[in-house]
């Protein structure tokens, strides 16, 4: 298999009953892309997303990451060969502070998350990373504020804090801006930009939001009823017919 | 209120260290002070506050409700009475005996029981806890059956007479002690991190790398171990036993001590067995229905203040401290 | 068969409600006490039939309104928790009226005796609960299934908001179901009462074997209730024979087995 392939599926399907989420899907991602998933509501884009992910298990066909089979693994062991993901609803530990809940990541990351016998605050290589991420996402004011109460933008970037801390080479962004106002938004798409650019992340987005998918991703993949009807450059795709039927049709 | 001058501390202001080590000296001074009933009553406090700080690990930290906790005290009390009394009265044979008992059950059920969730999870812990009590009530050639484990015995440890009252108080003072210190450092551990993140949001968790289910039954084992530790001492405390101890409904009161106390703060289930225990006593006093007041306490805890009541005073305190 | 009747209103609740009630035991107790109390002030046990389900169903309704309303939102471990502080309550409460002593009723004359029936005899009564029990089998999933307010029963316990979105009091909704859970356990703590001594503790006894029976069948199922109280009476038969003593464990082995298979039950109902 090709080296530069990050991550592919092969035939995937995904059927609950007689629906079809995802009806035959055949991808390939080269490392260190920035691509957007886009489709009308139902495409299946979040479904393809679980597929990789491994929330759900595919009916039929195959997932590869860095060239080696995933499908079907659990989300455990796909979070620890290096694909993280954010949820298109925020999901993360309410209760807990801006700060534990990077530190939670941070703690998985570096295997320390059995540690029973020692106090949390002693592991001074889990304080620096922790404190790098919250440098990283720009929360170091609100660290110790319980993620629950911060705004809605906050506990955005406390997600891709939280993913960016098991240290993905591939990182699924679930419509990172989803709720943000314009302001945040640009942040996410710069932060976006970033990941890719200077941490070399291979970044997968599903976004409803056209003037980021336009700004940010090079290349877009259109999913309509569980299939992919169009895949290229942004140009292209926004001139393609087939897409803008599907949108249409949408309305 | 006067907003305080920002030089003066509040009267009550005192670094936490300060007023355990306050409070270490007091108990240890405490049989000196105390009646013989009273050194027996704060026993039973100890002991029952460390269930429930085995309890609420699962609990308030994990996010697990057990319904069938009471089986691995029961047997840790019966498994420690039972080698005391037909195999040899050596503290130390019969509780390693009695606390590998306990910690085993817990190990094949808790790895049975944490694949489920919420309701789930709690009739399962439900059903097993029962199987245990049914095994217990009759099986009466072992345990005795419905009249229970009468005449375990209060040996010699490390040569002292632990048959005086005052002898078994600071016993089980130090027992409880070491357990809960323990305990303390697990829940400020990286572990105890990540527990509290399976209690809020136990699938995110997978994402993050972690199996999810075997931080649970790691949670459920060490759970179900201090529970057995703390039957292990009930034992010889009361020096019988009876099966009611596996009963589904004697699993509910480290519930309710955890709730009466708090389920977020460390100590506060420990507070929490003192307040139940305290209140049972002076209500039994007056009158014979003592179940009505706690029920009703419990409905108004739970909705009127989860966070129990050293939660709640925490609470103000924060807001005292606030001030400065 | 009276498990039956306890657990169908046990698993509506639950289907509906979305909450498991600790204190549908003690309702079932509640009924025979009050079949008891009815039966000596009326002297007539078909009195106690009318009359004790119903001042069941209104404690029910009391508890829903008043308690169970302010926990619809918060933790499931907290709606366990209160329904066990009612069990408390309840039990204490029952002490109260009518003391420790155990109280028994008997059968009305008319159910006293043996029917010769397959070889042997059957006690009267036995056939009359069995009856019973058909009856409101049947009548529960008429309606359910025939009559406008068991469509609307079913549409909230699919779906609550669009429920509530097509026009459906909910809240009221959800007090009918619970009075009407609360009712069912009434009627089968009547019918057990001249089958059993009557005692304050009843309510943490059955409902675990409520629970056991709604478990297996599968929660929220009527027809899983059914189920499950016909296989527990075999098992508690059949367990009896060969393993008098450790018979009762059987039953917590198959919950747990289940729970473990196949943890929605046998009859796995999304609706009631």
């Amino acid at each position: 298999m090709d080296d530069s392939i990050i991550l592919e599926t092969k035939s995937l399907w995904k059927n609950f009953g007689s629906l079809s989420a995802v009806a035959g899907v055949d991808l390939q991602f080269k490392k260190r892309e920035l691509a957007s998933v886009i489709g009308p509501n139902g495409a299946g884009k979040t479904t393809l997303f679980n597929l990789i992910t491994g929330k759900l298990k595919p009916s039929q066909g195959a997932v590869y990451f860095q060239g080696k089979e995933i499908t079907g693994l659990k989300p455990h062991r796909i979070a620890r060969i290096g694909i993280g993901r954010i949820f298109q609803i925020t999901n993360l530990f309410p209760e807990l502070t801006a700060y534990e809940n990077i530190r939670v990541a941070v703690l998985a990351n570096l295997r320390e998350s059995k540690r029973m016998l020692t106090l949390d605050n002693k592991l001074h290589n889990v304080n620096e990373e922790t404190d790098r991420i919250i440098e990283l996402i720009g929360l170091a004011d609100k660290k110790d504020a319980q993620c629950g109460v911060l705004s809605h933008g906050d506990q955005r970037l406390i997600e891709v804090g939280v993913a960016l801390a098991i240290e993905p080479h591939l990182l699924l962004l679930d419509e990172p801006t989803g709720g943000m106002g314009p302001e945040e938004t640009d942040e996410m798409v710069g932060f976006i930009r970033d990941l890719n650019e200077k941490q070399d992340i291979t970044i997968l987005l599903v976004e409803h939001d056209m003037s980021v998918v336009f700004s940010v991703s090079e290349r877009i993949v259109v999913m309509h009823q569980g299939t992919v009807i169009a895949d290229g450059l942004s140009d292209k795709i926004r001139e393609n017919e087939k897409v803008k039927e599907a949108y249409l049709g949408e309305e | 209120m006067k907003k305080r001058s920002s030089t003066k501390p509040h009267p009550l202001y005192l670094p936490t260290l300060y007023w355990l080590v306050m409070g270490v000296i007091v108990l240890l001074l405490a049989p000196l002070f105390l009646s013989e009933f009273h050194i027996v009553f704060v026993t039973e406090i100890y002991i029952m506050g460390l269930f429930a700080l085995a309890f609420n690990l699962l609990f308030g930290y994990t996010g697990l409700l057990s319904f069938g906790h009471a089986a691995y005290f029961a047997l840790g009390a019966y498994t420690t009475g039972l080698i005391l009394i037909r195999v040899t009265p050596s503290i130390p044979l019969a509780f390693l005996v009695g606390f590998a008992t306990a910690t085993l059950a817990a190990w094949i059920i808790g790895f049975l029981c944490v694949r489920l969730d919420e309701i789930y999870f709690a009739m399962l812990t439900l059903a097993f806890g029962m199987m245990i009590h049914t095994v217990i009530w009759q099986w009466d050639s072992l345990t005795g059956g419905a009249d229970g484990l009468v005449g375990i015995p209060r040996p010699h440890f490390l040569s002292i007479d632990l048959s005086s009252i005052t002898a078994y108080y600071y016993f089980t003072l130090i027992v409880v002690g070491i357990c809960a210190a323990i305990l303390w450092i697990i829940t400020r551990s990286p572990f105890g991190l990540t527990l509290k993140s399976i209690r809020e949001n136990h699938e995110r968790v997978e994402y993050l790398g972690l199996n999810m289910k075997r931080y649970r039954l790691i949670a459920f084992v060490i759970s179900g171990f201090f529970s057995g530790v703390a039957g292990a001492l009930f034992g010889p405390f009361e020096m019988a036993i009876a099966p009611e101890t596996a009963f589904w409904t004697k699993s509910a009161e480290p519930v309710f001590m955890s709730l009466v106390g708090g389920m977020h703060i460390f100590l506060a289930p420990l507070a929490g067995a003192g307040i139940f225990m305290f209140l049972k006593e002076i209500i039994s006093g007056y009158t014979e229905y003592w179940m009505f007041p706690l029920g009703a306490i419990l409905i108004i805890l739970v909705i009127f203040l989860r966070g129990g009541i050293i939660g709640f005073i925490h609470e103000k305190l924060l807001a005292i401290r606030g001030l400065d | 068969m009276t498990f039956f009747i306890l657990a169908s209103g046990l698993t509506l609740v639950f289907g509906v409600l979305r909450i498991l009630n600790l204190a549908h035991g003690s309702l079932f107790m509640l009924g025979a006490y009050f079949s008891y109390q009815v039966t000596v002030w009326l002297g007539n046990f078909w009195f106690a039939i009318l009359f004790a389900p119903l001042i069941c169903a209104g404690i029910g309704v009391i508890l829903e309104r008043v308690l169970l309303r302010s926990v619809y939102n918060i933790d499931v471990h907290f709606q366990l928790l209160l329904t066990f502080g009612l069990i408390l309550v309840l039990e204490d409460f029952a002490k109260f009226v009518w003391g420790v002593a155990y109280k028994t009723v008997s059968e009305p004359d008319l159910l006293k005796g043996i029917v010769p029936m397959l070889g042997t005899g059957y006690p009267r009564y036995n056939l009359f609960v069995i009856l019973v029990g058909i009856l409101v089998g049947i009548a529960v999933w008429l309606l359910l299934a025939k009559t406008r307010v068991g469509k609307m029963v079913r549409a909230a316990s699919s779906d609550r908001e669009m429920a509530s979105g097509s026009g459906i009091n909910v809240p009221r909704l959800y007090t009918l179901v619970f009075a009407f859970g609360a009712w069912l356990a009434g009627l089968a703590g009547v019918m057990a009462a001249p089958l059993r001594s009557i005692t304050m503790d009843l309510g943490g006894r059955t409902i675990v074997e409520a629970f056991a029976v709604v478990v297996i069948g599968g929660l929220g199922s009527i027809p899983g209730a059914l189920l499950g109280s016909i296989i527990l009476g075999q098992l508690n038969a059949f367990g009896i024979v060969y393993l008098s003593r450790f018979e009762m464990a059987f039953m917590y082995i198959l919950m747990a087995i289940v729970l473990l298979i196949r943890p929605r039950g046998l009859i796995v109902k999304e609706a009631v």
